[in-house]
């Protein structure tokens, strides 16, 4: 067990709880799965249970279910202006489903859902789907505007249609590795520092004496993630806000 | 000091990797699937299909709750608040407009009464003023009637005693001329003589 700890790449690790095979694809429950399922249920049930007296006057939980709704809102507002509020639901989910998952990821042992590349990026090709499908049904072919900023000289508009695309393409990859490289490198930083301390600290009484400075560090480094876990799910969800925006109004 | 401690734990660990590899073997010899690949775990692709599945299941269960039960709760608590608030301040205007209206109204019954108290005082100031008139105008035309009752008893009292005057002259005129004369003068001549003396 003790490898366990050493080895900061074993959190990583995705073991099949329950094994599902359909079509030669593996699909099968596993712990990534369940924590996914985790944090739907643990946010899910705090919006749910923290609002369910409906106070006038709201207590502290039911007031940071209020703050969440009112922050994201007011994010969306200010992005992308009231026409982008119908997508309140889904950067509200978003931003909840990503700040739950890297909250819960910072529990020991506990499996971190946007560690995974693949989960950020699900994530993020969602949004942008959702930005080039809304954009072009709600302005056909006039969203390619998106790619033609005005008042560009005509010599220069190939180089700079050519950089908007590219910057668009990139988009859903920057969403997702933002997050996922954070999530990621702050967990293998924690588990190297602590680590540090368990193999310092089997070296004897010098060894322990010298291991109070990574375990320091492994305190500090869990509040910094903490940090990080807000900040990566406001990032996420601004920038939601923001590519919903280009949808909203393709012109810029 | 930093910098020397860094160190000294960077060099500890690596006592330790031959250790860590070897467990690392008896994992990937235990058969865990996951760890059999070798490669890291985020970048495994084998795991993507079941990832993006329970996701994609997750996720959108998730979202359907949160819009159609957290979020029309929250906004409706909300929605409520603002309603209330605003309703609270529509009453707390309206009821500063009725304390306005009521001390106006108020100040204008104030200005009312002291107005209808001056008229009551003038008017009783002007009634009484008026009595008095009359109740000396009466009490002149009183003093006017005795003072003419008591001219006109002074007036005949006179006439009276001048009439008086002429017999008592007459009888001393009569009584004077029989002493003096000794004769008898008759009463008209008397009487005559009497009347020129007094004119």
């Amino acid at each position: 067990m003790a490898a366990d700890k050493v080895d900061p790449i074993h959190q990583f690790h995705i073991n099949k709880l329950i094994p599902i095979e359909i079509g030669g694809y593996d699909l099968s429950f596993t712990n990534s799965a369940l924590f996914m399922v985790a944090t739907v249920v643990v946010a899910a049930a705090f919006l749910f249970l923290t609002t369910s007296s409906r106070s006038l006057v709201p207590g502290r939980l039911q007031s940071v279910s209020e703050m969440a709704y009112e922050f994201v809102g007011n994010m969306l507002r200010d992005a992308a202006g009231t026409q982008g509020m119908k997508f309140f639901p889904f950067v509200f989910s978003l931003f909840m489903f990503v700040l739950v998952a890297n909250l819960l990821g910072l529990f020991p042992y506990f499996f971190t859902v946007t560690s995974h590349i693949i989960v950020t990026f699900g994530l993020a090709a969602l949004v942008i789907a959702t930005v080039v499908v809304y954009g072009f049904m709600k302005h056909g072919l006039g969203f390619l505007k998106l790619f033609v900023p005005h008042g560009v000289p005509v010599f220069l508009l190939p180089l700079v249609v050519l950089i908007e695309v590219i910057s668009f393409v990139s988009r859903p990859v920057s969403l997702s590795v933002r997050l996922f490289a954070n999530m990621l490198a702050g967990h293998i930083t924690l588990k190297v520092f602590s680590g540090f301390v368990v193999s310092l600290s089997a070296l004897g009484a010098v060894g322990v004496a010298g291991s109070i400075l990574p375990l320091a560090m492994a305190v500090a480094l869990t509040a910094l993630e903490l940090l990080v876990a807000f900040l990566q799910a406001y990032v996420f969800a601004v920038l939601t806000c923001m590519y919903l925006n280009d949808a909203l109004h393709p012109g810029h | 000091m930093f910098v020397t401690s860094a160190f000294a734990q960077e060099s500890a660990p690596s006592a330790d990797t031959s250790h860590v590899a070897t467990e690392g073997d008896t994992h990937s010899g235990t058969g865990v699937p996951a760890e059999a690949h070798g490669t890291f775990p985020p970048f495994d692709p084998a795991t993507f299909p079941s990832q993006l599945l329970w996701l994609a299941i997750t996720f959108g269960l998730f979202y359907l709750f949160l819009k159609r039960v957290v979020m029309p709760r929250v906004g409706g608590i909300i929605d409520v608040r603002n309603d209330r608030i605003t309703q609270d301040l529509d009453q707390a205007a309206k009821l500063k407009g009725e304390a306005d209206a009521a001390v106006a109204a108020y100040e204008q019954e104030l200005a009312e009464a002291k107005a209808k108290a001056n008229a009551i005082g003038q008017q009783a100031n002007d009634a009484a003023k008026a009595e008095a008139e009359t109740a000396r105008k009466k009490v002149e035309a009183a003093l006017d009637e005795k003072l003419g009752e008591a001219e006109a008893r002074i007036s005949s009292i006179k006439a009276n005693a001048m009439k008086e005057v002429g017999s008592i002259a007459e009888d001393t005129a009569s009584a004077i001329v029989e002493a003096l004369v000794g004769g008898k003068a008759s009463k008209a001549e008397i009487a005559a003589a009497v009347k020129s003396v007094a004119r």
